[in-house]
């Protein structure tokens, strides 16, 4: 049926458009599409920070810094502060950025059902965009399966300065050698409004968010 | 092609529905309180970028673009989803598609599904095709539940429960969910919905989704939501079936550096959604296994023939068109009788029939511009309103009954009239004659009768003065020369 179906849509969409354009001419038109917006954005890096750490904590978020040596150090802090204690993270997570006395499971030993049953979820990411603070995770080093970052209802996200850029065009300039791989767009914790506009934070995804800028 | 299965939920036309939903002032209440604060969210966010009319243009333009080679777009789409492990299904109509969706579904035994909100499912009545199979299909948004759960009909894009407040939303949940004890804060609602679908996120092993885009290029999926809702759906299950109409695909991935700016502030004024997921046919390890994608023709592809009408289909189902319309705004979704409300509905809804239905939704509308305004992708909905109208006279002049018609004979006297100068003032000046039984003491003409009335309804009308303008023209011309 579905053979059929295929030939008569593409058919009635030819039919429709008439004749067609060879795929050189379809090319040439999609270069010549205007795209004045701004792609490129002007803050330097100091204020890209603050930029993102402003949308974070609109969003609700803790945001917190650290440098490199101490990523290990501020992340116990922070997972002490929440009150968490068995944090799910991908299995290439650097052993440097977990500190004892903390109970990190591998993701790839658990179903979902049993990501259910943990505290929360520790990862890095691929790309941060500061103008709507939004963080980008693929399905690539340190960041692990979709699910992984969206079963425990608590989430810490590493986010290294160089990884942030200041505008979505940039973000997905930063996107586009690995576009094939799955992603999540996250922008704050789950959140709806359907209830008289109101939002609220948390249906189904991660309730709490805390980011770890690495500078 | 068979035509489509009827979107309209009645064959009440838009003036008899909205009637009836003008007389419910809870609706009204809801509707204008929702829609008043999305607008208010909405134009903050828009106001903070300087480019937002490049923003428009592109989007407009990569929509055209798209739609101009939609057969290319789609056969480059299909390949490359194939390639990366998805299954691509072709449905002409909604019986097709359910009948797709339906044999997937059985063919894993599955006597339930989990689902992320999708218009094209509502359009298509897959919900109620499954019912009727002994398919228990679980919405997962959680405003879909509450239309669900609630029995009831989506009435807006985005926000499909807008037109109910939290005391009903609690009623429903205290019924349905058996929480006798619910609270009617939005934190306990929210709470109520995570754990009565957090279960069936883990249990149930086939879903369905829409889409919001798809990217020709690489052959991937896009998906923008709120909740996490949409992310439990396309991740846990073993199998996921998405059906999206043709009209969907883009050419590139990085147009989507557009649309996820222009679409999350038109449609709930966020600088972007809480989540947005993005994926290619099927990864090992990470998500499910098996990946159905169904395209929906369903009376789009010959809207495509019709070259002004053709823009219809860049829409990208923001609903900031429905947020803005002084006609939306008054009657709520549900007037439209039609899965696609508002004024973006008032131009589709027809065309997907063919204009054999929802005849009556491009006069629903003042004309005011409003839409286009705000549509992130310049869709210029008066202009196709005013060109479906002209279609519907065309075609009603066609028949005996619309020829014969007094809107048919009354228009047709009024070209005549005003295309020469001394029949219309001939006529202005039968016109103060014939309305002095109209005029009342104050003036005013208060009540006119057959198909005039709906003017003086409710507002008067001044009457025709004295003096004509062109009779003071020549009067005045007179007396210079007398002057002279």
């Amino acid at each position: 049926m579905t053979d059929g179906s295929r030939a008569a849509i593409l058919a009635s969409i030819q039919g429709a458009l008439g004749a067609a354009a060879d795929e050189a001419a379809i090319a040439a038109e999609y270069d010549s599409l205007p795209r004045a917006y701004k792609r490129i954005g002007t803050l330097d890096g100091p204020a890209l920070l603050e930029l993102f750490t402003d949308r974070l904590l609109e969003y609700d978020a803790g945001v917190y810094r650290a440098d490199t040596e101490g990523i290990g150090a501020k992340v116990g802090e922070i997972l002490k502060a929440r009150g968490v204690n068995r944090i799910a993270i991908p299995d290439d997570l650097p052993a440097e950025w977990l500190p004892a006395a903390f109970d990190f499971v591998k993701a790839s030993r658990f179903t979902e059902m049993q990501l259910d049953k943990v505290d929360g979820v520790l990862s890095a990411c691929t790309v941060a965009i500061a103008e709507t603070g939004s963080i980008v995770l693929q399905n690539a080093p340190a960041q692990g399966k979709r699910s992984l970052s969206l079963v425990p209802d608590y989430q810490l996200c590493l986010v290294f300065a160089a990884q942030v850029v200041e505008t979505v065009p940039e973000g997905f300039a930063r996107l586009e050698a690995t576009k094939n791989l799955p992603m999540t767009f996250f922008s704050g914790p789950s959140a709806t409004a359907d209830i008289e506009m109101t939002r609220i934070k948390g249906v189904h995804g991660p309730r709490f968010l805390d980011v770890l800028l690495v500078v | 092609m068979t035509p489509p299965e009827t979107l309209a939920e009645s064959r009440q036309n838009f003036p008899e529905a909205a009637r009836e939903l003008l007389a419910d002032s809870q609706i009204r209440k809801n509707v204008r309180h929702a829609t008043d604060v999305i607008q208010a969210k909405r134009n903050k966010v828009v106001a903070e970028l300087p480019d937002w009319q490049d923003l428009r243009e592109a989007g407009s333009a990569i929509r055209a673009h798209a739609l101009e080679h939609l057969d290319h777009y789609l056969a480059q789409f299909e390949a490359n989803c194939t390639r990366a492990g998805g299954q691509v299904h072709w449905a002409r109509d909604a019986a097709e598609a359910n009948s797709i969706i339906l044999g997937l579904i059985q063919k894993h035994e599955a006597k339930e599904v989990i689902k992320v909100k999708t218009m094209t499912s509502e359009e298509i009545k897959l919900n109620a095709h499954l019912e009727a199979h002994g398919v228990r299909p679980i919405e997962t948004d959680l405003a879909e539940l509450i239309v669900q759960l609630g029995h009831d009909k989506p009435s807006h894009f985005v926000a499909p429960a807008l037109h109910k407040n939290r005391q009903e939303v609690r009623e429903i949940f205290q019924r349905e969910m058996k929480l006798p004890e619910l609270g009617e804060t939005p934190e306990d609602l929210c709470a109520a919905a995570r754990t009565y679908l957090r279960e069936k996120y883990l249990r149930i092993k086939v879903a369905v989704s829409g889409a919001n885009f798809l990217v020709a290029e690489t052959g991937s999926v896009c998906l923008v939501e709120s909740e996490g809702n949409g992310r439990m759906c396309l991740t846990l299950p073993d199998v996921l079936i998405s059906i999206v109409g043709i009209e969907k695909v883009i050419p590139r991935f990085q147009d989507l550096e557009v649309f996820l700016q222009t679409l999350p502030r038109s449609a709930t004024g966020e600088r972007m959604n809480p989540y947005n997921s993005i994926w290619t046919g099927v990864h090992e390890g990470d998500g499910p296994r098996e990946f159905h994608l169904v395209l929906l023709d369903n009376g789009r592809s010959p809207i495509l023939a019709d070259k002004e009408a053709r823009q219809t289909l860049k829409c990208i189902r923001c609903a900031a068109c429905l947020n803005v319309c002084p006609v939306y705004h008054q009657t709520g979704g549900h007037a439209y009788r039609s899965v696609y409300a508002g004024p973006i509905g008032a131009i589709l809804t027809p065309q997907l029939h063919d204009m054999k239905d929802g005849r009556s939704l491009p006069y629903a509308s003042s004309l005011c511009g409003a839409c286009y305004e705000v549509c992130p992708v310049k869709i210029n909905i008066p202009e196709v309103l005013i060109h479906l109208r002209g279609k519907i006279v065309e075609e009603e002049q066609k028949t005996l009954g619309g020829k014969l018609g007094l809107w048919n004979i009354g228009m047709q006297a009024a070209a005549f009239l005003f295309a020469d100068a001394s029949r219309f003032s001939a006529a202005q000046h039968l016109g103060q004659m014939g309305q002095k039984v109209f005029v009342s003491k104050s003036g005013f003409i208060e009540a006119l009768p057959l198909m005039l009335s709906g003017w003086t309804q409710t507002r008067d009308l001044a009457a025709l003065p004295k003096q004509t303008f062109r009779d003071w023209w020549a009067a005045r011309e007179e007396r210079e020369e007398k002057a002279r």
